[in-house]
């Protein structure tokens, strides 16, 4: 089982010395949910779980650990952010230990909350299903029909790269072969695509919590803390806002692992992740490349070849 | 007094309301997704969510606020006034938890020391109309924080919904203003029973076993405490729990200037973000998420405590509901207790 499997690792790992801390995932306090969990004594590594619900990208926490050696269960997107971050030089080599995890795709718990009424208390997996259970209801639902949109897509859900594998490796298909949200964007016209895009970041708070959740965000001062020069206002007027969600999703093309982090981040629940995944397309279409899928090739928007495509240039 | 209004009067009710009044209410900005908005139209109202995700305190202290405008024609330059409230307002379906923590921040806005007119006017303008929580959530623990799902304080009228309609009870002067409106009737002694019930039963639900007393005293010995460390390691930093916070008040003043005009703005600030506390020097004495994670902490548990007599959190759980690292304040309150 993958859950002890993680635990019997992490425990080894700590015992040896080899990490100085292991971050995984523990049991939340809300159901649906597991929470980002630090262990740094081998006697806790049984507080570490694994199941349909460890939807953080753990990797964004490197940035603050660059002083220690760290093990990190990662999932497939997970693996393909730290390419991308060891791609731009942010860890010494070996001073990650990456427990992998082939994924089996993660709830969407806004989804299942939705489906039913009434608060969810207790929430488990039993095979294909979840089984969500509230003071007068216990429903069963399947689970593929309430997963986050892009692991419904994702066909990369085995660690691209990892220093032990823990469970077999899944079969790479996705579960929907077209991105009905990017399908839907592209066929509108651009004022309906404008008028949806405002829309949604006509809601956005400035927590920025999709850009911490996020681990390609991790610029020592972002544009919209500048005050020398002021990029953008501190405000909500429409122009700052959507300002930010450009210059953000923008910021992604050719470095984005498409793990959803900063969707599942928001507390607005505002779209966003139909703008990096249709510039993921754009990069794969241009360029023939996928972020954090090979260890050596750089982003195509860090280099420069003379042969590179450019027709949009008009 | 208690009286009624039947749900198909509900509409007319508002336009009656809007006729003399700026109404802010609910509304649902997409699946799921609720804020107080001024409304134009009775029909946007929705109180349909056990609560929004931004708090009421919108209403009174806007996340982002015109302070002054300012131009300069020549050697003359323009100054004009944003401070006063135009027209009476009504917020209407705020609950409890939210009503009581805007009278917590009343005492920083309009306390003894100091008055914001920004904050001031609108509050002075403003009669409440909140409304009972027949259905608390499992992360609601008001009842711990001297509230409760009913708690009627700081309500000028009370809406209690019996299903068919609501029971509308007037508490303040504010209220008693209502007492011939026309879409108001008697309420029965059936009304007033199943009202009863409604609460009794909702008043149950709520966590009343947080153990916050003396919490103030615990965390005077804590300022070094390893503790902070830990406490921290899963926040990311970003600043959901303060902003969907209906108590946090800190704010940001800055000047959105052209060469010849401009406006002086302030905005919610975040004691999360690190440019929070990040001085001209370039020096901060909050350099890390430790210190934050306890800034954020010691305001509501040790600081206001200190300055107001009273803690600065009212149990809403919106920072458990929304935290992306799945965070608890629940766990950090018992953890500190312990010791």
């Amino acid at each position: 089982m993958i859950q002890e499997k993680i635990r019997e690792k992490a425990k080894e790992l700590l015992e040896k010395k080899v990490v100085d801390v292991i971050i995984g995932f523990g049991e939340g306090t809300l159901p649906l949910r597991a929470t980002p969990l630090f262990v740094r004594s081998p006697d806790e590594a049984d507080c570490l779980i694994w199941n349909s619900f460890c939807e953080n990208n753990l990797s964004t926490y490197l940035h603050k650990l660059t002083q220690f050696k760290v093990g990190l269960v990662v999932k497939g997107c997970d693996s393909r952010s730290i390419i991308a971050l060891s791609l731009e030089k942010r860890f010494k080599p070996d001073q990650l230990f990456l427990i992998g995890v082939p994924c089996q795709r993660m709830v969407d718990r806004r989804r299942v909350k939705k489906a039913v009424k009434g608060e969810i208390l207790r929430a488990h997996e039993q095979g294909d299903q979840i089984i969500v259970e509230g003071e007068d209801f216990k429903t069963s639902l399947k689970k593929d029909d309430f997963l986050y949109p892009s692991c419904q897509l994702c066909i990369h859900r085995n660690p691209a790269q990892a220093n032990i594998l823990v469970g077999d490796p899944v079969e790479e298909s996705p579960l929907l072969e077209i991105d009905p949200e990017v399908k839907d964007f592209e066929s509108k016209s651009v004022e309906e695509r404008w008028t949806f895009f405002e829309k949604e970041s006509s809601r956005c708070i400035r927590c920025y919590a999709c850009r911490e959740a996020c681990p390609m965000c991790y610029c020592a001062e972002c544009f919209v803390d500048s005050s020398h020069p002021k990029w953008v206002e501190k405000g909500l007027s429409p122009s700052d806002l959507e300002f930010y969600h450009i210059v953000r999703a923008y910021h992604q093309t050719g470095r984005c692992s498409g793990c959803g982090a900063c969707e599942r981040a928001c507390p607005m629940e505002i779209r966003l992740t139909y703008l990096t995944r249709k510039l993921n397309l754009d990069v794969k279409e241009l360029y023939d490349f996928e972020a954090g899928c090979d260890g050596e090739l750089p982003p195509p928007l860090s280099t420069f070849k003379t042969e590179d495509k450019q027709e949009f240039i008009k | 007094m208690k009286l009624k209004l039947d749900k198909k009067d509900f509409q007319p009710f508002l336009q009656n309301l809007m006729d003399e009044y700026d109404l802010f209410a609910p509304i649902r900005l997409a699946d799921g997704v609720f804020a107080y908005k001024k409304i134009d139209q009775p029909e946007e109202v929705d109180l349909s969510a056990s609560n929004t995700q931004k708090p009421a305190k919108e209403v009174f202290f806007p996340q982002s606020e015109t302070m002054f405008r300012y131009e300069r024609a020549g050697k003359e330059a323009r100054i004009t006034s944003t401070e006063g409230v135009e027209r009476k307002r009504v917020i209407l379906g705020a609950r409890p938890c939210d009503i009581q923590a805007v009278c917590l921040i009343d005492q920083v806005f309009s306390g003894k020391e100091y008055t914001d007119v920004y904050y001031a006017n609108k509050r002075d303008a403003t009669t409440v109309i909140g409304m009972a929580c027949n259905h608390p959530l499992s992360t609601c623990f008001c009842t711990s924080m001297k509230g409760g799902p009913f708690a009627r304080e700081g309500s000028d009228l009370f809406l209690i919904d019996l299903g068919e309609a609501y029971l509308v009870e007037l508490l303040t002067e504010k209220g008693t203003a209502f007492s011939q409106n026309e879409f108001l009737k008697k309420a029965g002694p059936n009304d007033l029973n199943l009202a009863k019930e409604i609460e009794e039963k909702a008043s149950k639900k709520t966590d009343a076993s947080m153990p916050v007393e003396g919490i103030d005293k615990k965390l005077d010995q804590m300022v070094e405490n390893p503790f902070w460390e830990k406490v921290q390691e899963k926040c990311l930093g970003c600043r959901v729990c303060t902003y969907l916070c209906p108590t946090c008040h800190c704010f940001d003043i800055v000047d959105e200037a052209l060469t010849n005009k401009g406006q002086r703005v302030r905005n919610w600030d975040s004691c999360l973000s690190t440019l929070y506390s990040l001085e001209t020097s370039g020096h901060n004495p909050r350099p890390t998420n430790r210190e934050r994670s306890r800034q954020r902490i010691m305001h509501k548990f040790n600081y206001f405590p200190k300055n107001f007599d009273q803690i600065a959190c009212v149990g809403c759980g919106r920072c458990i509901l929304y935290c992306p690292a799945g965070f608890d304040i629940r766990q950090t309150i018992k953890e500190i207790q312990k010791g």
